[in-house]
């Protein structure tokens, strides 16, 4: 997992609430092999008319959004499907952090468990987010995971909650993985007194 | 008993599997039962890149369900090699770890959410897992049962356990008697229109109330499945008799000595009665009539016999702006009938009511009528068990004479994988479980409803009232 600290880029905003991960990364191309990248498929039916064309109107088909490594999502982003697929999708396009009231609980897990930085912030700051978007639509976000905040060009500064050991995974770019087997011995330990004590 | 140290169901199963404490208060969890399906060609391409195997393979079960066919039972068939590769590679890495397989010429194939309970692989007391966010069917046996991303069910093959950290609890009693025409699916459409779809987001739901221990274990795997509909992390139902007698014989169910002790623990699972939750709910059954979504979240829900939602009406600006944007894609006015919105397709199958009771309680509206000349009706069994009890009942030639397709099991339409979907633009009235943009084709239109509402607009031609069709009304 490649390790995230910082970094200063333009937003993508996405304004609907409860954007499903039907929508971000739609089934049919779920079988697609990881190897070729899912980031062609990321709001595939929202990004391109049945013909194939961009939707001038979508957020990634705007010049000042197209290279946008941060989202800007509304209330319940990622809800429905456990899909890791819809992560894969932002991360292989190229997001880096994703911005919203609230996330499905399992897209919120499998964000971070592909170096995607989910940060939950309140509605009226995403909403005024989302206004200063519209207003100023190459708006350069500052996210600092270090110091847990999210700033904006004017100086305002937004402090974000995120759990220890997640923080600790993504600035090292650290495999969960590794940290469990690491506790073996306990797994097998417990494994060896379970279904044996008396219930 | 104290208060303090009164506990609830879910808290009683999370206790009995927490292995270590991480020091952000993230608990490292024993997995029961992972049940895996022909989505895990990644997960395992992953393990064998990291020159790991399965750790506990005999607590692992797999079935190809999202990407196989329903009109062949022929994997060779599939004619897109990519989706074939996720059928064939399920088979080959089972087989070369030594995971129990339920193959597509199997009569035990399914939908695995079919599969586990109907095998008996599904227990009360257990934490069962699997990569899909309907895993939450399996606690109507009394177990947490939850979905997960594929990153965690490599953790979990790797090393049979999982880092979580506590959810909430919540309790939504529903009481009183069920109207004739009302059933399972019209409690948790219901549900979800009350708390909304985020509703219950961080929680595992326990459903309680006469209205819920009244229902058959099909009932209850119906609503348990549509808990992630309301964001629920897992709902559960609290075992007794009727998940005893469920369970009693099946094949993975404990036999002899064994059942007796397990009877023995299952009995203590129940939440004790001055355990709290952390948010109650109640509704009441009487209130609850067929119910059917009219726009694009399963919480645009409403009655049958109401009207299509104004969203002038709406609380919220951004309610009414989302209401609008559902019922635009929906192609449907606000203030129109439920009643008199027309359908393409019906589709009858999937994890929430893909099991015998839903096939015959649609077949019961079927029986001796024409699925209407403008309608493409098709039953999918939840599984191949499913198929045959549903054929030696006669289930198949009431539906084939009325003119539905009778077809293998598998997830099918519920989100098309595996190429079945509906056509741009068409309507369907599905027992499914999402009516999201896209969900089951592009810019198909989904109705989300229950296995006798999907038979009655079958043959009417429209969305209807079930309770109007039925025998003595």
């Amino acid at each position: 997992m490649k390790a995230f600290k910082s970094l200063e880029s333009a937003a993508a905003p996405f304004l609907p609430p409860n954007i499903d991960t039907d929508q971000i990364l739609p089934a049919r191309f779920l079988h697609k092999p990881r190897s070729g990248g899912f980031g062609q498929y990321l709001f595939h039916d929202l990004r391109f008319d049945v013909n194939g064309a961009e939707r001038p109107e979508f957020a990634l088909n705007q010049p000042h959004h197209r290279d946008a490594r941060v989202v800007v999502a509304n209330v319940n982003f990622g809800c429905g499907s456990s899909r890791e697929n819809a992560v894969w999708a932002l991360h292989d396009y190229g997001f880096e952090v994703v911005i919203a009231p609230s996330f499905g609980d399992i897209f919120h897990t499998n964000c971070v468990k592909n170096g995607l930085l989910p940060i939950r912030l309140p509605e009226a700051v995403v909403a005024d987010l989302f206004a200063r978007i519209s207003e100023t639509p190459d708006l350069v976000i500052r996210v600092d995971l270090e110091a847990q905040t999210v700033t904006l060009p004017d100086g305002s500064t937004h402090a974000f909650e995120i759990d220890p050991f997640a923080k600790y995974c993504l600035i090292n770019g650290f495999d969960e993985l590794d940290y469990t087997l690491s506790h073996r011995d306990e797994i097998a330990a417990f494994e060896n007194r379970y279904g044996r004590e008396n219930d | 008993m104290t208060a303090a140290a009164a506990r609830t169901m879910f808290e009683k199963i999370w206790s009995r599997h927490r292995i270590l404490e991480r020091p952000d208060g993230q608990t490292l969890l024993y997995i029961d039962r992972h049940l895996i399906h022909d989505g895990y060609a990644p997960a395992f391409e992953f393990l064998t890149a990291r020159g790991l195997k399965p750790h506990s393979p005999s607590q692992t079960f797999a079935t190809p369900d999202h990407y196989v066919p329903t009109n062949t039972r022929e994997a060779s068939e599939i004619p897109d090699a990519e989706r074939r590769y996720m059928v064939e590679s399920l088979a080959q890495y089972t087989s070369d770890f030594g995971v129990q397989m339920f193959g597509l010429k199997d009569q035990r194939h399914g939908i695995v959410h079919v599969v586990g309970p109907e095998q008996g692989i599904s227990q009360p007391g257990m934490i069962l897992v699997c990569a899909d966010s309907h895993t939450s069917t399996h606690g109507a046996v009394g177990a947490l049962a939850f979905g997960l991303g594929m990153t965690e069910a490599n953790h979990i093959l790797a090393t049979q356990t999982l880092w979580q950290r506590m959810p909430k609890t919540m309790r939504i009693t529903v009481d009183g008697r069920l109207a004739a025409g009302v059933c399972a699916k019209d409690i948790i459409l219901a549900i979800i229109g009350r708390i909304g779809t985020a509703g219950a987001t961080g929680h595992v739901i326990e459903y309680a109330g006469s209205a819920i221990t009244g229902l058959t274990m099909e009932g209850r795997l119906t609503v348990c499945n549509m808990s992630i509909e309301a964001g629920a992390r897992a709902g559960m139902i609290a075992p007794d008799e009727t998940t005893f007698s469920y369970l009693a014989g099946r094949p993975y169910a404990p036999k002899g000595e064994e059942w007796d002790r397990a009877l023995a623990r299952w009995r203590k699972l129940p939440t004790d009665l001055e355990a709290s939750f952390d948010s109650e709910i109640s509704l009441d059954s009487s209130e609850i009539a067929p119910m059917v979504t009219w726009g694009t979240s399963p919480q645009d829900v409403a009655p049958i016999d109401g009207a299509i939602p104004d969203p002038e009406e709406a609380p919220s600006p951004e309610r009414r702006e989302s209401m609008e944007r559902a019922l635009k894609y929906m192609d449907l006015k606000p203030g129109d009938r439920l009643d008199s919105v027309a359908v393409d397709r019906v589709f009858i199958g999937s994890c929430t009511n893909g099991r015998i009771e839903d096939l015959r309680s649609a077949a019961a509206v079927a029986a001796g009528r024409k699925v209407h000349e403008n309608v493409r009706g098709w039953v999918v069994p939840g599984s191949g068990l499913v198929k045959a009890q549903a054929e030696a009942e006669g289930l198949d030639v009431v539906f084939k004479q009325a003119g539905f397709e009778w077809r293998e099991a598998g997830c099918s339409m519920c989100l098309g994988t595996n190429g079945e979907t509906v056509g741009e633009f068409e309507r369907c009235a599905s027992t499914s479980n999402r009516n999201f943009v896209g969900r089951q084709g592009r810019n198909a239109r989904t109705h989300l409803l229950s296995p006798q509402m999907a038979a009655a607009a079958a043959v009417t031609g429209h969305l209807t009232d079930v309770r109007k069709m039925l025998p003595g009304e």
